[in-house]
């Protein structure tokens, strides 16, 4: 492999990437092209296998099988030290001995780097995340932001082709992260760095990655950008995982109509055979209650309103149908009519607000 | 008092009631903070009351009886002058202090590069392996000192295991015995447990993904030993060195048993003070002066210690 070939190159690629711990199988033959450039995320829920494919990507744990290639080099089994890789680790990992100056210059002394060289360089990413004046301290002195931002110079000082990033938000308070995430998206957009985090948190994912990978148990569910798999969820558990959705159990009776388990049918569009028993996901803020007199546009079921919550911007209605519960989220706009517990209401949807999931 | 409303008098008045108030509040916390510190004295009692009168009193009694004149039973206290201390500046009794710290130096040493690598081998063995192989490591506390030292004697001695085995690899006689290295051996073999137990505390307390880190952004495992293992775990090595060298300078019972008579060291020098040569003042004097060198030697260690932690 040449350089020349650039950025047609993936960053990462892997092929039959399998992990075994003892009997379980943390990575279950996984096959994933991250793309040069990208913003990329693992997410799934705790034990699914995502912190173990970032750290085989790092070189902290080595594939029990399969191959793993950055831009084009074999790495299965190299070293971390031999990677053009960097981590930020999951509560940051900070020399606690050294000062933060010492611990973003700790990478470029490895490099052998002279000693001014490192000293400006270092000072230049300690810049970079707005930490100047900070460079004396200990990690021990600094905020939990400000250590997450030491981190972030620490790693990309040493200018990574790859950066991971281990829960990198995970610890800091919820206002603290929201900033961060913008931060991080603008950084890797001047950078240019191929950015690979993981994290549990779906709506981080979301905003922050290019394309996400949703794992569980080890699999890959579906590989796409936010969009896609927000509106075409794969399978079941990407639905349910991804936002909040209402499930409603039913078969398939032809291309376009999805009879429901309480016999009503819905026209939405399959590929799937007759008689094949599907979910249909209905986002709660994709239907809208209407009165039980009424007739919406669309497609509708009917129920009764069980409970109504007050979000201020929204409120968000547990309708009771005739055999099962769902939600329903209405934003707070002038003029909404708002339904009291035990009203009779109609619930409609576009059909095309609506996807069809298996198991 | 009359239609006014609140004068600044008035409001004077109130502040007054507040601040007796508080004064009340005040008087509270501070018999509280009394009773506190008084309920610790209490539970720090016992020790304190043993250190003051099993430590704190002989060690005065024994700087008292340096600077006493030796006399014919050598237990009379008279003629206060420092001639026991001027007796420290003899020949044999220098070869005798510097002997004796070379070998606690080397007994160190020879320790710390035993014990740190099975120390994090330990440290990062599953938490059932770890705990059955500390109980291995305190195994031979179970059998007495006296008894260990013997064994060594066996197994060194003439027609000891040792000798056996040299001489069927054709090595011929090796003796060891009743030299220095059989007195390191020994210090070794007896005080290594000190060494491991605070190394291996110390490593198991460190955070393994600061070595995960330093490899992450290129440190070799050499490096991230040099650069974030040994300086995070810098309390340990002065811990256990200090287990180590402190009984080693002292030592009596080891040296007595593999060392030669050649080989006299501090703690057998002062025995023959007190029971054969009857020079009680001297005694006390090298005893004092060990526990100087130990005294300084901690300190000196710590404080270079401190500079890295």
């Amino acid at each position: 492999m040449t350089d020349d070939m650039g950025s047609d190159l993936a960053a990462v690629s892997m092929r039959s990437i399998t992990k075994r711990f003892g009997d379980v199988f943390a990575v279950d033959d996984i096959d994933l092209d991250i793309a040069d450039g990208e913003f990329f995320a693992l997410l799934g829920p705790s034990g699914c296998g995502k912190t173990t494919t970032l750290r085989m990507i790092a070189g902290l744990e080595f594939p029990t099988l399969g191959s793993l290639k950055i831009y084009g080099n074999e790495v299965g089994t190299l070293a971390p030290n031999k990677r053009p890789v960097n981590t930020v680790f999951q509560n940051y990992a900070l020399f606690p001995h050294m000062t933060v100056l010492e611990n973003v210059g700790f990478g470029l002394k490895m490099q052998k780097v002279s000693k001014a060289e490192t000293k400006t360089q270092a000072m230049e990413a300690i810049e970079m995340v707005q930490l100047q004046g900070m460079e004396k301290r200990r990690p021990n002195q600094l905020s939990g932001g400000q250590q997450q931002r030491v981190a972030l110079a620490r790693a990309l000082v040493n200018r990574p082709q790859v950066l991971l990033l281990d829960e990198p938000l995970g610890a800091l308070d919820l206002k603290l992260r929201q900033e961060m995430q913008t931060e991080l998206k603008s950084l890797q957009r001047e950078l240019g760095i191929t950015f690979v985090f993981v994290t549990h948190d779906q709506e981080e994912a979301m905003s922050m990655a290019d394309r996400i990978a949703v794992m569980k148990d080890g699999v890959l569910n579906q590989v796409a950008s936010p969009e896609e798999i927000y509106e075409r969820p794969a399978n079941r558990f990407v639905a349910d995982f991804i936002g909040h959705t209402n499930l409603l159990e039913g078969h398939v009776v032809d291309r376009s109509v999805v009879r429901l388990g309480n016999g009503s049918d819905i026209p939405v569009e399959t590929d799937l055979p007759a008689g094949a028993k599907v979910e249909v996901s209905l986002r709660p803020e994709r239907a809208f209650l209407h009165a039980a007199s009424s007739t919406p546009d669309g497609a509708w079921v009917d129920g009764a309103v069980k409970s109504v919550t007050y979000l201020g911007n929204a409120y968000v209605y547990q309708v009771a149908l005739d055999w099962m519960e769902i939600d329903v989220r209405e934003e707070n706009r002038p003029g909404l009519e708002v339904f009291a517990p035990g009203a009779s209401v109609r619930v409609a949807f576009a059909p095309d607000a609506v996807s069809v999931v298996t198991e | 008092m009359a239609e006014s409303g609140p004068t600044v008098l008035d409001r004077d008045d109130n502040a007054q009631d507040v601040r007796a108030k508080h004064a009340v509040d005040d008087q509270f916390e501070v018999r509280a903070a009394k009773a506190e510190s008084r309920r610790g004295l209490l539970l720090a009692l016992p020790a304190w009351l043993y250190l003051m009168v099993l430590f704190v009193a002989p060690l005065l009694i024994v700087t008292v009886y340096s600077f006493a004149t030796r006399t014919r039973s050598g237990t009379d206290l008279s003629g206060w002058n420092l001639d026991s201390y001027r007796k420290l500046g003899e020949p044999i009794v220098r070869d005798i202090l510097f002997r004796s710290l070379t070998l606690a130096v080397i007994t160190t040493v020879i320790c710390l590069v035993i014990a740190y690598p099975f120390s994090y081998y330990l440290a990062t063995r599953p938490e059932r392996i770890r705990n059955v192989m500390l109980v291995f490591v305190m195994i031979p506390f179970w059998t007495n000192f006296l008894v260990r030292n013997f064994a060594w004697r066996v197994i060194l001695g003439n027609d000891g295991p040792l000798t056996t085995v040299t001489e069927a690899v054709g090595l011929g006689e090796v003796e060891l015995l009743f030299t220095p290295v059989a007195v390191v051996l020994g210090l070794v073999y007896g005080f290594l447990p000190f060494m491991i137990l605070p190394l291996y505390a110390a490593i198991e307390r460190m955070d393994g993904r600061l070595l995960e880190a330093s490899r992450d952004l290129g440190a070799t495992g050499f490096e991230s030993f040099r650069q974030v293992l040994l300086p995070l775990t810098m309390p340990g090595v002065i811990a256990g060195s200090i287990l180590v060298f402190v009984p080693s300078l002292g030592a009596y019972v080891t040296p007595e048993i593999l060392g030669g008579a050649k080989t006299t060291l501090l703690g057998s020098y002062i025995v023959i003070q007190f029971l054969t040569a009857r020079n009680w003042p001297f005694g006390a004097a090298l005893s004092f002066v060990l526990m100087a060198i130990m005294l300084v030697a901690t300190l000196i260690y710590f404080r270079k210690g401190g500079k890295t932690l």
